[in-house]
């Protein structure tokens, strides 16, 4: 393989202000990471606390494996969205390895409003769950809820994304021979009932876990009946009357020792199949990716830079690389996984919308999965282009990208516009998982450009009407616009609603893709069947 | 007569076998060793040339078999027998047997060894040839108010002892002459219940007695020297842990009339290659230099290794020369000390445990004198195993002796507490850790000798480990620094590097005092963070925080860094694969036993009222206490077994009652078997 060297000079005035403005963004997703681990604030810490509950992340770290990496998804979930605070939408997701098994864990916090469902928390629970899917993954869950969120019931009942999906989802995910765990380590009431009652194997907190589907209140007004909570449905009723419960857990620490236990006994194997290389460090400093990118997304990068401090060894075989060249495409390992890596260097034109077509072919083909680096404006416009049938050339990269069924992973690392977006993988395409840099930004189009095309369209009826625009005036227009697009485009914005999975540190992208490529490895790659190319 | 052999055959086994094969060997001879069934595999018959079996285990059987012993050396043409020390080498039938077989015997003639084994013959001997000894009566006559006038001669405080007597019993102090009638009394009473005797010896006694003896040879031909003496003062059950050359304290007018003493006391005899000739030195107040002949042993000493480092001189090749009919290789004035010399004798014992002996599999046994720092002339291990051997319940449970040499006192007992702690021994208990706290202690070092040291300063010695926030700190890091090595595979899930993203990556570590295993509650949890692999740890236990890091070193050392504060230690981790839980961390003062309990072995359930004992060790069932069902409380003896002729009570755990034994009295018993069940109340 040809080895990447580095054409940046880190003494630079650009990389110095590159690297303190990304610095700071980074030192910003950490603080607020940092917070949001807190859970719901010291009241309801110190409650959680007094019932000899652990935190739901030591709960999490009372289930991993020793020194387990946790990849967590999503932590930004809900950030500012709903009218008071709910850290991490309530639920902490991601993947940890349990007892030599890499595992999808959804825990529910119970200091954040008590473990309830809001909308955010639903769409990150059945997301965890999709990536479970996805990568074949034992999906853990430690339920601690109150069930849905009552007064958003209109955003969390109905639909067919909303609560019901979780119990669909444990139901096919089963079917799928993917197993699914519950350990009951606080209430589960009314459908979060299901949660345990659904999966393949279940344990229960004794004194703490409760498991009904309608609670002592519910139970006093429909029927007249007086019951405690425990006796109506606690571990006692359950592992040893009912059966709802199959392990009978001591206190939270046993039960994630039982949890361990069942994962020992999967009898797990792993279906991927990839030609793995002995994992090497990348030659390039990923922390030199602060100075190179930086936060300006005016100021373009040399994408190889980047590549260089992401993949084994600084090794990467450029395909098509004097074609095309705005795109960059190539093969290359992350910690011993052979990729296909498809980079942003530029506006994508109609000849790299082809090589990029291609590439993707040629992963697929060889089951090799594709990590999708995005730093894209969008598509090249004018009529040159559009006469040279840039539309369709486009369609063949949207539709390879669309079709290919190796695993797929998507990091923004700078712009995500427009059509861009479609052909570099974004959301709707699938990833197994899509990140954002703290410096990049998604929007239908750049911020600029929206006020642009908004404030001809003005002009234009203002100059049929007869009127001037005066340059303050247009730039007062535009102003709102320009706020709109760079607060709703940001990534902190886009993380708190799932449009992604993580805002993530540039400087571990190395660390998420690893850890993604070897969890994905639980699956078998699939055979791709394309659809039509237009040619 | 014609001595030369060319063929040595080494009638013992473990160290001392070892040890006189390796002179053997140098010398040119051809080495044959001995073997019962136990021993089958073991070291010394490794090491050997050749060997022959001479029966099952119990030494009765083997080792101490006269007649296996000879044929053993008829066939295999060994000319001579060195019989190292214990077994046969004091048995003058042994000597006996070889002169008739024609065979040379590496040792002194039958008649010294009868000269010295009858112990008051030989006293009134070493009395006629001028050798102090203690001021007593030995008479017979066994008149009270006699035996009252000899107390008040020799002056009190007086040791009264059965004649017969032995292990104790029948033996008294007495403090005053008004105390003498019911001390005699009492002694009588005891000597007759256990000897069927009554007869009484009265001797000195010595508040502050030193055990110092010095070393003889002599040829056939007439020459004598001393090498000088040892001093064995620390001894626990009569047996010597610690050893030291020259003894401390000593002048060389005083270690002029020691030796002379027992260069005259081996003529006295016609005594013929090593020997010891062992003292009482009174080292109580105002009573320097007084010394008393005590008893002569007629063999190579095991702490001979002392004298070997001092004088730069071979003891086994001067036994070999001596029995070849050589003359003494050096003359006395030739003789002089170097340096100092300490031998650290290594059990496999649990100290903790009355000094119960332990048995076991070796799963490692090693010196690792690079990591600490030491230079290969400084530490001689003279060892009987090796990693992977086991070690039995049949024969004496000493392991092996380190032997270290230094300038002076001081510089050798530094170097003995580094040698210790580069001593890595796994898979059998041993007394290593005593030995460090014994010669740690302030006064050993200040050379406070007596043959009481142990039970004077017993307090320090056994108390229990406190364990500092420091030392929890350093074992965590050791754990994980481990979890960074263990991979099971490439994957990035195996890098246990506590990954976490945008937040410091973590990870904790449980440790427990290893006398506290079974308790989920006694866990103490480090919790390591950092910001990125490779940034040193921040290491919390409870609201003390360290910023830690661990640098590894030669061999098992490792320098772990708390606050800017270096420490280097030897490290280890015992047991296999996810077992290997137990951290031992050793510096030149005290080992650290903590266990790091890995996720998995923790047992977070409540624990089940029910609850069995096993046998500690191997041996036989002695009695059963209770009936099964039978109410007890907690601490009440349940049963008693014996191994290595100790016993061993078994003890409730709990309120509660036996269910069930497992075994019956006379029953033998194998380490780790269950021996009952037992129903703790609830």
């Amino acid at each position: 393989m040809s080895v990447l060297t580095s054409q940046i000079n880190p003494r630079s005035e650009g990389f110095q202000t590159n690297e303190a403005s990304m610095r700071a963004e980074v030192g910003r997703l950490r603080e607020l990471t940092a917070a949001i681990h807190q859970g719901g604030g010291e009241k309801a810490r110190a409650r959680h606390e007094s019932r000899g509950k652990l935190f739901v992340r030591d709960r999490i770290d009372h289930l991993l494996d020793e020194g387990s990496p946790f990849l967590e998804f999503s932590a930004l979930a809900a950030h500012e969205v709903y009218d008071s605070p709910v850290p991490a939408a309530g639920v902490v997701t991601g993947i940890g390895r349990v007892s030599g098994v890499e595992c999808v864990i959804v825990a529910n916090d119970a200091t954040v409003k008590g473990g309830t469902y809001f909308p955010l928390t639903v769409k990150k629970h059945l997301r965890a769950q999709e990536i479970a899917r996805k990568h074949r993954l034992p999906c853990l869950y430690l339920v601690d809820s109150g069930g849905a969120y009552l007064p958003c019931q209109d955003e969390v009942f109905p639909d067919r994304d909303h609560f019901g999906r979780i119990f669909y989802n444990q139901a096919t995910l089963s079917a799928e021979g993917i197993p699914q765990i519950a350990v009951v380590m606080g209430s589960c009431t009314a459908g979060g009932a299901y949660v345990p009652a659904m999966a393949d194997e279940s344990i229960i907190v004794r004194e703490q876990g409760t498991i009904f589907l309608g609670g002592p209140p519910l139970v006093k007004a429909a029927t007249g009946e007086s019951i405690s909570a425990e006796d109506l449905g606690g571990a006692d009723v359950h592992a040893k009357v009912s059966g709802v419960a199959d392990h009978y857990a001591e206190n939270d620490a046993h039960a994630l020792q039982l949890a361990r236990r069942c994962v020992a006994r999967l009898n797990w194997q792993k279906h991927g199949q990839l030609a793995m290389a002995e994992p090497k460090p990348p030659r390039l400093d990923p922390e030199e990716l602060y100075g190179i990118v930086g936060t300006d997304l005016r100021k373009p990068f040399e994408v190889r830079e980047v590549i260089g401090r992401i993949v084994d060894d600084s090794a990467f075989d450029e395909f098509k690389r004097t074609y095309g060249d705005t795109l960059v495409t190539g093969f290359a390992h992350i910690h011993g996984h052979p990729v296909g890596i498809v980079a942003n260097n530029g506006v994508l034109f109609s000849e790299s919308a082809m090589k990029g077509a291609h590439f993707i072919e040629l992963c697929a083909q060889r089951k090799i999965p594709l990590v999708f680096l995005q730093n894209i404006t969008g598509f090249m416009v004018g009529s040159k282009y559009e006469h040279e049938g840039i539309a369709k050339h486009g369609a063949k990269l949207v539709t390879a990208v669309a079709c290919a069924r190796v695993p797929k992973f998507t990091v923004l690392i700078g712009g995500s516009f427009g059509a861009g977006n479609y052909g570099m993988c974004g959301r709707a395409y699938d990833p197994n998982l899509l990140f954002m840099w703290p410096n990049a930004r998604i929007s239908v189009m750049g911020g600029e450009q929206a006020a642009g095309v908004l404030a001809q369209v003005k002009r234009e009826q203002l100059e049929r009407e007869g009127r001037e625009w005066s340059a303050e005036e247009e730039a007062a227009f535009k102003q709102p616009t320009r706020d709109q697009y760079e607060h709703q485009g940001h990534p902190y914005y886009a993380s708190a609603r799932l449009w992604d999975d993580g805002v993530i540190d540039p400087a571990q992208t190395r660390d998420v893709l690893s850890l993604s490529l070897a969890a994905a490895m639980n699956a078998e790659i699939e055979d791709t069947k394309f659809g039509v190319f237009r040619m | 007569m014609s001595h030369a052999f060319d063929t040595l055959l080494v009638a013992n086994r473990g160290e001392i076998a070892c040890r006189v094969m390796r002179t053997a060997r140098r010398m040119g001879l051809r080495t044959v060793a001995v073997y019962s069934d136990a021993d089958a595999s073991a070291r010394h018959v490794r090491e050997a040339d050749e060997a022959v079996r001479l029966g099952p285990a119990a030494a009765q059987a083997s080792y101490l078999d006269i007649q296996a012993v000879i044929a053993a050396a008829r066939r295999t043409g060994a000319g001579a027998v060195h019989p190292g020390y214990g077994f046969l080498s004091e048995n003058g039938d042994f000597v006996a047997a070889l002169a008739e077989a024609g065979i040379t015997f590496v040792g002194p003639p039958a008649s010294a060894i009868a000269a010295m084994g009858d112990k008051s013959a030989a006293k009134a001997r070493m009395h006629d040839a001028g050798v102090p000894l203690v001021p007593g009566y030995h008479g017979d006559d066994q008149d009270d108010a006699l035996l009252k006038a000899e107390a008040d001669r020799i002056g009190y405080p007086v040791l009264l002892k059965a004649s017969a007597g032995g292990g104790g019993k029948g033996m008294r102090v007495v403090e005053s002459a008004e105390a003498f009638q019911a001390a005699l009394d009492g002694c009588r009473r005891e000597s007759r219940a256990a000897f069927g005797d009554d007869r009484m010896l009265i001797e000195k006694y010595l508040t502050q007695p030193r055990h110092v003896e010095v070393q003889v040879f002599c040829d056939s031909q007439g020459h004598g020297v001393y090498l000088f003496e040892r001093d064995c003062s620390v001894q626990r059950r009569h047996q010597k842990v610690l050893e030291e050359a020259p003894a401390p304290g000593m002048t060389e007018a005083l270690r002029r009339e020691m030796g002379d003493a027992a260069v005259r006391a081996a003529r006295e005899i016609g005594y013929v290659g090593a020997g010891t000739v062992e003292f009482l030195l009174d080292s109580s107040q105002g009573q320097d230099g007084s010394f008393y002949f005590m008893e002569m042993n007629t063999r190579l000493q095991v702490e001979h290794p002392v004298t070997e480092m001092i004088t730069g001189q071979d003891l086994v090749e001067w036994q070999l020369r001596v029995a070849m009919g050589e003359a003494l290789p050096m003359a006395q004035e030739a003789l002089t000390i170097t340096g100092h010399s300490f031998e650290a004798r290594l059990y496999a014992e649990d100290p903790a445990q009355g000094f119960l002996p332990a048995t076991g599999t070796l799963n490692r046994f090693e010196l690792d004198l690079a990591g600490a720092g030491l230079e290969p002339a400084q530490v001689r291990l003279d060892s009987g195993v090796a990693s992977g051997d086991a070690v039995s319940m049949h024969y004496d449970p000493m392991l092996a002796k380190l032997i270290v040499h230094g300038d002076d006192r001081e510089q050798a007992l530094a170097t003995l507490n580094r040698a210790l702690a580069a001593l890595d021994v796994q898979g059998v208990t041993t007394n290593r850790d005593f030995l460090q706290r014994l010669a740690t202690h302030p006064a050993f070092r200040a050379a406070e000798l007596d043959t009481r040291f142990i039970e004077h300063h017993e307090a320090e010695l056994f108390a229990p480990r406190h364990y500092t926030a420091e030392e929890y700190a350093s074992a965590a890091l050791v754990g994980l620094h481990q979890l960074g090595q263990e991979r099971e595979s490439d994957s990035p899930w195996d890098r246990h590097d506590g990954f976490r993203l945008n937040a410091e990556h973590t990870i904790r570590i449980a440790l427990c005092a290893p006398d506290r295993i079974d308790d989920a509650d006694a866990l103490v949890t480090v919790e390591g963070k950092r910001a990125a692999p490779g940034d040193p740890w921040r290491l919390r236990i409870g609201d003390q925080a360290f910023d830690a890091t661990l640098q590894p070193l030669d061999g098992d050392a490792v320098a772990v860094t708390l606050d800017g504060h270096r420490r280097r230690l030897q490290t280890r981790l015992v047991g296999e694969g996810r077992e290997r839980n137990l951290v031992v961390m050793v510096d030149p003062r005290r080992e650290t036993r903590l266990f790091w309990r890995r996720i998995d072995a923790i047992d977070h359930g409540r624990h089940e009222a029910e609850s069995t004992l096993t046998a500690p060790m191997h041996g036989t069932v002695v009695t059963l206490l209770v009936q099964p069902g039978e109410r007890v409380e907690k601490g009440m003896a349940l049963m008693v077994m014996e191994a290595m002729k100790m016993e061993h009570t078994l003890t409730a755990p709990a309120n509660g009652q036996v269910e069930s034994f497992h075994f019956q009295a006379g029953d033998t018993v194998g380490q780790g078997d269950v021996l009952l069940e037992f129903a703790a109340d609830e």
